[in-house]
């Protein structure tokens, strides 16, 4: 997995590239506890390149909108594909997330 | 456009073996093999893409961080048997095994939806056709059935 944290406007825009695993999902969650450590406050993860994510991938997105709440912050996701879309379907976190079909329209919405 | 011949897996079954080291970074080429074996046999790509390798991830990782408990000096062995009608994955650890019953909560309820942890079996059960448990072999063995959908 790579990722890159842009920012547009005052959304921090995550972009992860690859699977969101068990053994990468401690780095993502660092890197996005740093972004919000360093005063952001909108949070966009960007699934349009994204593979597969497994439980504790799912897990991690869980516990960092918690904390990001916390800290008067929101994260929300987009371009979830079909198979994302799913999991999050099964799991019910689809109930938990905001979830755009687009980056657009996630800027937008903030 | 995809011929009937095209559709027609194979008539040998495949098997692969692997034994790796209680380390998570060895499942995504233990995930891409049994993939591609798969592929070979003309799963539809949906199977590809998120019912092998989801269900299989979270059976690795099951078996290597809880089974094993993250130790490098155990090891998990993986058999993957598919033919043109069912993919059979067996993932075999060290460890004492759990109680299923125990294991498999719900995590979609409200009081279970917020927590960070609780989902690996949910989604073995939702993506494969049958998740079994058994100790064989001195070992916790998991084994996962999905059907070729034809």
């Amino acid at each position: 997995m790579s990722f890159a944290i842009i920012t547009q406007g005052d959304v921090s825009i995550i972009e992860i590239d690859g699977q969101l695993i068990v053994g990468n999902r401690q780095e993502l969650k660092q890197k996005m506890l740093d972004a919000l450590d360093g005063g952001a406050r909108k949070l966009l993860v960007d699934f349009a390149k994204t593979g597969y994510i497994d439980s504790s991938g799912l897990g991690v997105l869980v516990s960092l909108s918690k904390k990001i709440r916390e800290q008067g912050g929101e994260l929300r996701l987009a371009a979830l594909n079909e198979d994302l879309r799913t999991l999050f379907e099964l799991t019910k976190l689809d109930t938990l997330f905001q979830i755009s079909d687009s980056r657009e329209q996630a800027l937008a919405s903030f | 456009m995809t011929s009937a011949r095209d559709r027609v897996p194979p008539s040998e079954a495949r098997t692969i073996e692997f034994e790796i080291p209680s380390d998570v970074r060895f499942i995504e080429r233990v995930v891409d093999a049994v993939r591609s074996e798969c592929r070979l046999m003309r799963f539809t790509e949906r199977h590809l893409t998120l019912n092998v390798p989801v269900a299989l991830t979270e059976a690795l990782s099951n078996a290597i961080l809880r089974g094993n408990r993250d130790d490098r000096g155990k090891s998990v062995r993986i058999t993957a048997r598919v033919d043109g009608v069912r993919l059979v994955i067996e993932v075999t650890d060290e460890g004492n095994g759990f109680d299923f019953a125990t294991c498999c909560v719900d995590p979609t309820t409200p009081e279970r939806i917020t927590h960070e942890d609780g989902r690996g079996l949910f989604l073995m059960q939702q993506l494969m056709d049958s998740v079994e448990r058994m100790q064989a072999g001195g070992g916790n063995v998991v084994r996962m059935t999905l059907n070729r959908a034809l």
